[in-house]
């Protein structure tokens, strides 16, 4: 059988791969849209502090024979703790000012990280290898599945569908929803927003550091690999609508699969269908497909 | 006042013929430029550990050959953008009285500065750019190609994996100037060792999921999958390969690959592939001693870029030092009359449209079990002589060269 002219098992495959990436691409725009949605802060230094969240896991398994499953929990946390004191010290002042300010901060931060790791481990990085229980794969038929790419579709979408939850529907997530409307008031209250504020940002950041890990298996562990990412990213999370904790979420997906179908049609074409689409979006929809309209 | 004028003339007179006298060579000083990609991409191919190596040179020329003349060193990252490399080399050579601009890394950059070079009359001495165009449609007589180029690496690994049974082939090709040229040389080859080429797929570069054009490859029936991509891209398909299961069944032939990338990857994802090289650290005694050294500095054995970055510097060192004069024209005719022998190159020559040849090496990397010590990486399955290891001269699309 053949679809769209392209054998039935390789169509198939490509969509479940396509589905793999999207999956990346939801927790790591979901991390963006948190902290945009919440905070107005447009962070730059999402993909260094997805890198920051690979290295910790390798440098934990090399110094400290930390293994994988720990590090899914322990990165996150270190990356998290950095992501406190970034805010503390510096994102803090600038919550005032142009989104702009926030931007060149957080942007000249990644580059800082990235220049550092750099200059340590050189650009060709480290493997890092997939747990023991995860290696392998199975055969689905019309394709070889590894395991461990099984396994990070049911961990991403895992986190996505608990911080939606938390954000959406719990009285924390409607408390932080509330101190991002009016502060003011929030604190009134006699609701710490500053703690509130800086929570958020760090569990942005954390979300990154996970997303880091996942991808340590699969990609070669190198200081760069946030900054090939994390344009496609802040693509998407301009067409799902900056912000839009839902929106990241779907769109993320949704162009994973739209980049593995270009990748069997056209593979040319597949850096650049993601752009495209958010072209047509900003033009048709100029608040991105779940954006509400300022 | 005319009297002070005409004191100062016959200073000056004085002075230059003074300078004449002394030495052929400009200032007295000989001055080498490293640029290189000393952050991105490639800097760990060539990068910092290149001036490194032409440190070394300067270092073991001074101590051994006490010339009358004074060496300087200089380097600047390009960050692989032709422009950037265009003006650095510009001003050194306008500004800063440089004599040789080495390295040169990405072929854009080579094929910029060795433009320049000709314009400003100086050398231009090439080791870790891969293109064949810098010998043929962009060759000039000031510039060397040093230490490998896209036929070289991609002949000695197409033509062996062909013979030893890997006639269908397909290929996971980078989508720009450098992939496609690499996919071109080595299909040629595949056909002409009795191969077929069963298909091909371009992937975006840079790539980090590899995943997608790998299952093609899988379903394409392929013995051999060439990948004609560098650096990040290749390491991550030859992880991403294993990971779908797609080697061992189907063979991986990495064409262009260095000793840093089967480093960062480890033994267990690259074991048995066959690769091509101009150098390796543990050829014999006198590469072995070279590279202990360089290890001792940079921390990480050296590639085919850093030991041909060293062989280069020192072999136009001594072209100077044997004419006494840092002349380009003179330094050129004298480089390419004297054979490069040294520890990278026995009997290497400079052709006459600046391609350097020597021996390539045919490497197939080790089983993880089988190696003994930190970057034991290769076993040597043949030496490709000098003669067949580049593009012959009747292929050339040089002008200088005569048919």
């Amino acid at each position: 059988m053949e679809i769209f002219g392209v054998p039935s098992p390789a169509f198939f495959g490509q969509l479940l791969l396509g589905l793999i990436n999207g999956s990346f691409y939801a927790v790591l725009s979901l991390g963006l849209a948190v902290i945009f949605g919440l905070l107005n802060i447009i962070n730059f230094a999402h993909g260094a502090q997805y890198m920051l969240g690979a290295f910790a896991a390798l440098l934990g398994l090399n110094w400290l024979g930390i293994n994988y499953w720990l590090a899914l929990v322990l990165s996150p946390l270190v990356v998290g703790a950095v992501a406190v004191l970034i805010e503390r010290t510096m994102l803090r002042h600038l919550y005032k000012l142009d989104h702009l300010y926030g931007l060149l901060l957080t942007f000249g931060l990644a580059l800082i990280a990235e220049g550092v790791f750099k200059n340590f481990f050189g650009v060709s990085g480290e493997a890092y290898e997939a747990p023991e229980l995860l290696q392998g794969g199975v055969h689905l038929g019309f394709m070889f599945l590894p395991l461990y790419r099984g396994w990070v579709v049911v961990a991403a979408l895992s986190v996505c569908a608990l911080v939606w939850y938390v954000v959406e529907r719990t009285s924390l997530g409607a408390t932080l929803r509330a101190a991002t409307q009016r502060p003011d008031l929030v604190q009134a209250l006699g609701i710490n927003v500053p703690v509130l504020v800086t929570a958020t940002y760090a569990t942005g950041a954390a979300l990154a550091a996970f997303a880091g890990v996942l991808a340590a298996p699969i990609q070669q562990v190198n200081p760069v690999m946030g900054s090939n990412l994390i344009i496609v990213v802040f693509a998407v999370v301009v067409i799902g609508g900056m912000g839009s904790i839902l929106g990241s979420i779907v769109t993320g997906l949704g162009l994973g699969i739209v980049e593995g179908l270009t990748k069997v049609f056209y593979p040319e074409a597949s850096a650049v269908v993601i752009f495209l689409i958010m072209v047509l979006v900003l033009l048709v929809k100029p608040a991105g497909l779940f954006g509400k309209q300022a | 006042m005319k009297l002070k004028h005409i004191a100062q003339a016959a200073g000056l007179a004085l002075l230059s013929v003074a300078g004449a006298a002394q030495a052929q060579v400009s200032d007295g000083v000989v001055k080498i430029g490293v640029l290189t990609d000393l952050s991105g991409l490639y800097s760990d191919v060539a990068g910092p550990g290149t001036v490194v190596a032409t440190k070394m040179a300067i270092d073991d020329f001074l101590a051994a050959e006490k010339p009358s003349f004074k060496i300087e060193m200089v380097s600047a990252d390009h960050q692989n953008k032709g422009d950037i490399a265009a003006n650095k080399a510009r001003e050194w050579f306008e500004k800063d009285k440089v004599d040789v601009a080495s390295e040169l890394v990405t072929t854009s950059v080579a094929l910029a500065v060795q433009k320049i070079a000709k314009e400003k009359n100086r050398i231009a001495l090439v080791s870790g750019a891969a293109s064949t165009a810098v010998t043929n449609e962009s060759c000039n007589d000031v510039t060397v190609h040093w230490t490998y180029d896209t036929y070289a690496v991609a002949n000695g690994t197409a033509k062996a994996v062909t013979q030893t049974g890997g006639k269908k082939w397909f290929f996971l090709t980078a989508d720009y100037a450098f992939g496609h040229a690499l996919e071109k040389d080595a299909s040629a080859v595949v056909k002409a060792n009795g191969g077929e080429v069963v298909g091909s797929v371009r992937h975006p570069f840079p790539g980090t999921d590899f995943s997608s054009f790998l299952l093609k490859a899988q379903s394409s029936g392929a013995q051999v999958i060439g990948l004609a991509n560098a650096g990040g891209d290749t390491i991550n398909s030859i992880k991403q390969a294993a990971e779908f299961g797609v080697t061992p069944k189907q063979a991986l032939a990495g064409l262009l690959m260095f000793i840093t990338d089967v480093h960062s990857l480890g033994l267990k994802n690259t074991q048995g592939m066959f690769l091509t090289e101009g150098f390796y650290w543990d050829l014999n005694d006198e590469t072995r001693a070279w590279s202990k050294r360089f290890f001792a500095t940079h921390k990480r054995m050296p590639t085919m870029v850093q030991a041909g970055q060293y062989s280069s510097v020192m072999h136009y060192l001594k072209a100077v030092k044997a004419i006494n004069s840092d002349d380009t024209a003179k330094v050129m005719t004298q480089m390419k009359k004297t054979p490069v022998n040294d520890f990278f190159a026995k009997n290497g020559k400079i052709r006459e449209d600046g391609r350097m040849i020597h021996d390539m090496y045919l490497l197939q990397v080790k089983k993880p079990a089988d190696s003994k010590t930190p970057w034991d990486y290769y076993n040597v399955k043949a030496t490709i002589p000098a003669a067949e290891a580049f593009q012959p001269l009747s292929e050339s699309r040089c002008a200088l060269v005569k048919k």
